[in-house]
């Protein structure tokens, strides 16, 4: 059974179609990286598998559990399903180490001290230690990021969603946050990630997923995907991207 | 528990003894109307004036006008009416005191009721020029006075008439207010809309048929108020320039 | 006119802040509180996904908004009784207290204005932070209330308490029901000791400095959370 199912998704804003019969598989411990350019539905797509997202039609079943069952606990499923996004969104009113521990108390009800414990083990594993009692406003964007992958980590996560973890960063804060990413895809973490960094798809990634126009055009094997691209569409991307 | 309903009661002669009560109602809007349209052209030139003084290079000016709008936004309405009422009449010449209080009903009430609601909008009024007057871009009043304009020239000519549309949400707002603030004038006696309102519930104890009928008075003028401003705001938009959308605002 | 007569404040400066300001304060303080949070009740419910909670907010916020407060003090303190007898099944219109009233009239009064002020806090807050929090398995409430609230309610702080400056000077329309605030007691004594002048202006002074200082303090406060952001 696949980590998580997208079974023929649809999704509408009104008339204009978002998303159009996406259909993909990701297996525990694997490493997918969605591309493709802005407007093409992939940000949507990603945000769709935690149900941030709703959709009008498909499935998507993520470790045997229907998203868009209604009488699914949503917030129960999103705790297991860690998110990082684009502007990091760390809650800017609390301290590094609160903004770790917050859900854990909250939503797995673990003690004040357990949460902390945790929290902080994953703090020290992004590099962060000496960071705890700042706020999100005193870190760097990289800082901040890893803060966030952190904050992720500490809810023992069955899998990752990462929606453009870099795109919002100055460039040489871009590595500090991906080489996090990479120690992660190493040790096996179930991730699914929207990003146009090529670098880390070729080092970590095992499978891409080119989207346009709210379709998944291409949906190949690392190498397949880098070695020649079927479609055209993808093909143009990729130049345009590898050539600057 | 239950409340004898009976609308008839706004179709049957009041106190006075001629008129029905919605006629006495509506009598009461009148005086409410007019007492806000005077008290706004106070406000409106008052509040104008402080604003462009807060906005002068002059120290002077700038001190006056801030003094103006502290003052008249830190003491309640309903005191600021009192002061004029009570007060002026006593510490005038005894004279001009002895006039002021024999003025026939009802403008012993609706002449100082006016003043000091004049006042005390002109403060916020002057509040939100000066922000609109600082909304604008500095550039502008530079480039009239290197144009050769004279300081009043520039006011009056490139700063007030942007300043005066980018403030223009707000002001419809403070003409809201200032219709709604004239009934604080039923306690100096003036007998607006919602003292009629009173006074027909004191009258004939059908209290809230009295209240409905002049809440009532009250959304239909809001709506043709604000319909009137917002037609207004479209006649006079400048092509092409969408100002900020806020200025300033708190509430009442 | 003979003269200022300082004397009438001194003897009645005692009773002008023991009776009268108590009341002011407490019933500030009072409806300040129940505005803000019957407010934010209401801009959750203007900004919520259900239609009706979100017309049934918007109806009363702008029904509260165009009439004047001395009506809606009338309308509460007719009807205040007339649900209480509903709430209780008594027959008999239930008499509450001038004070109880008051709290609700201006609770209920001003919970329309902080609910805008709230409202433009809420929604300065980023799109994100809530999905964030929904992300991290937080439900409603613990969005609104952990994350969302708390950032609207900092970032919201001078004008609510500009907005709790203007209820403190409003509640000197309880004059109107014949209750003893501030103005109230001062309006008593000048009466019976036939001193307008001296009385008017003197509460005219105490209200000019209590609100003059708290929009100063306001004015700091704005700086400061200026610097922060």
């Amino acid at each position: 059974m696949p980590m998580i199912e997208i079974r023929d998704v649809s999704k509408w804003y009104g008339s204009f179609q978002v998303l159009k019969d996406c259909t993909t598989n990701v297996e525990k411990g694997e490493v997918i990286v969605v591309c493709g350019p802005s407007g093409s539905g992939k940000s949507t797509l990603i945000k769709t598998v935690n149900a941030l997202e709703p959709f009008q039609k498909g499935n998507i079943v993520v470790d045997g559990i229907v998203v868009n069952d209604p009488k699914t606990d949503l917030p129960k499923l999103r705790a297991r399903v860690g998110m990082v996004f684009q502007h990091f969104e760390l809650f800017p009113h609390l301290s590094v180490t609160e903004n770790l521990t917050l859900a854990q108390i909250k939503v797995l009800n673990r003690t004040p001290d357990e949460a902390r414990v945790r929290g902080l083990k994953y703090l020290d594993r992004v590099g962060l230690m000496e960071q705890k009692d700042k706020y999100p406003g005193q870190l760097s964007g990289g800082q901040q990021q890893r803060v966030a992958i952190a904050r992720a980590l500490s809810m023992d996560p069955i899998c990752m969603l990462f929606d453009e973890p870099t795109s919002a960063l100055d460039p040489e804060m871009i590595n500090e946050v991906l080489d996090v990413m990479v120690l992660l895809a190493k040790e096996g973490m179930t991730m699914m990630v929207v990003t146009h960094e090529m670098g880390f798809a070729r080092k970590v990634a095992h499978r891409v997923i080119f989207m346009d126009e709210g379709q998944i055009v291409e949906d190949a094997t690392k190498d397949d995907f880098f070695g020649k691209p079927r479609s055209e569409r993808a093909q143009q991307f990729l130049a345009k991207i590898l050539h600057h | 528990m239950k409340y004898n309903w009976n609308w008839g009661i706004l179709w049957q002669t009041s106190a006075d003894g001629h008129n029905s009560w919605l006629m006495t109602l509506v009598h009461g809007l009148g005086w409410t109307l007019s007492a806000a349209a005077c008290a706004w052209i106070i406000a409106l030139l008052l509040g104008s004036a402080i604003g462009v003084m807060r906005t002068t290079p002059s120290k002077w000016a700038r001190r006056i006008g801030n003094a103006w709008v502290e003052l008249f936004r830190n003491i309640p309405l309903l005191v600021q009416l009192f002061l004029w009422y009570f007060v002026l009449p006593e510490v005038l010449p005894k004279g001009m005191g002895d006039s002021l209080k024999q003025m026939a009903p009802p403008w012993g009430s609706f002449v100082p009721a006016v003043i000091g609601l004049g006042f005390f909008t002109s403060a916020r009024i002057a509040e939100q020029v000066r922000a609109g007057i600082q909304a604008l871009p500095p550039g502008q009043g530079m480039a009239g006075t290197a144009l050769g304009l004279t300081l009043p020239q520039t006011y009056r000519h490139v700063l007030l008439p942007m300043a005066f549309r980018i403030i223009l949400p707000p002001l419809t707002s403070e003409t809201m207010n200032i219709i709604k603030n004239t009934s604080v004038a039923l306690t100096i006696g003036l007998i607006e809309l919602t003292a009629a309102g009173r006074s027909m519930q004191e009258f004939t104890f059908q209290v809230f048929e009295a209240f409905t009928a002049a809440t009532a008075i009250y959304i239909i003028v809001n709506l043709v108020a604000v319909t009137l401003m917002r037609w207004f705001e479209k006649r006079v938009a400048v092509p092409g320039f969408i100002g900020p959308a806020a200025v300033g605002g708190g509430a009442h | 006119m003979g003269g200022f007569d300082f004397d009438v404040i001194e003897r009645s400066v005692g009773y002008l802040f023991r009776e009268g300001m108590t009341f002011t304060l407490t019933l500030t303080g009072m409806a300040a509180l129940g505005g803000i949070v019957f407010g934010t009740l209401l801009a959750m419910m203007r900004l919520s996904s259900f239609r009706v909670l979100a017309i049934v907010a918007t109806g009363y916020v702008n029904l509260m908004r165009s009439i004047p407060l001395l009506l809606v003090i009338f309308w509460f303190y007719f009807l205040v009784p007339y649900i209480g007898a509903w709430m209780t099944g008594s027959s008999q219109p239930i008499q509450v207290g001038a004070f109880a009233s008051s709290v609700i009239t201006f609770t209920m009064f001003e919970a329309a204005y902080y609910s805008e002020i709230m409202r433009a806090g809420i929604q300065s807050i980023p799109r994100g932070q809530v999905s964030a929090g929904y992300a991290l398995g937080l439900d409603y409430w613990q969005t609104m209330g952990r994350i969302v609230l708390p950032q609207a309610f900092r970032n919201m702080i001078p004008i609510l308490l500009t907005q709790t400056i203007i209820l403190f000077q409003d509640t000197s329309l309880v004059y109107v029901l014949s209750i003893t605030d501030f103005l109230g007691a001062a309006s008593k004594i000048a009466q019976r000791d036939g001193r307008l002048v001296e009385m008017y202006l003197f509460a005219a002074l105490v209200y000019f400095v209590i609100s003059f200082s708290l929009s100063v303090v306001v004015k700091r406060l704005q700086q400061k959370i200026a610097i922060v952001r």
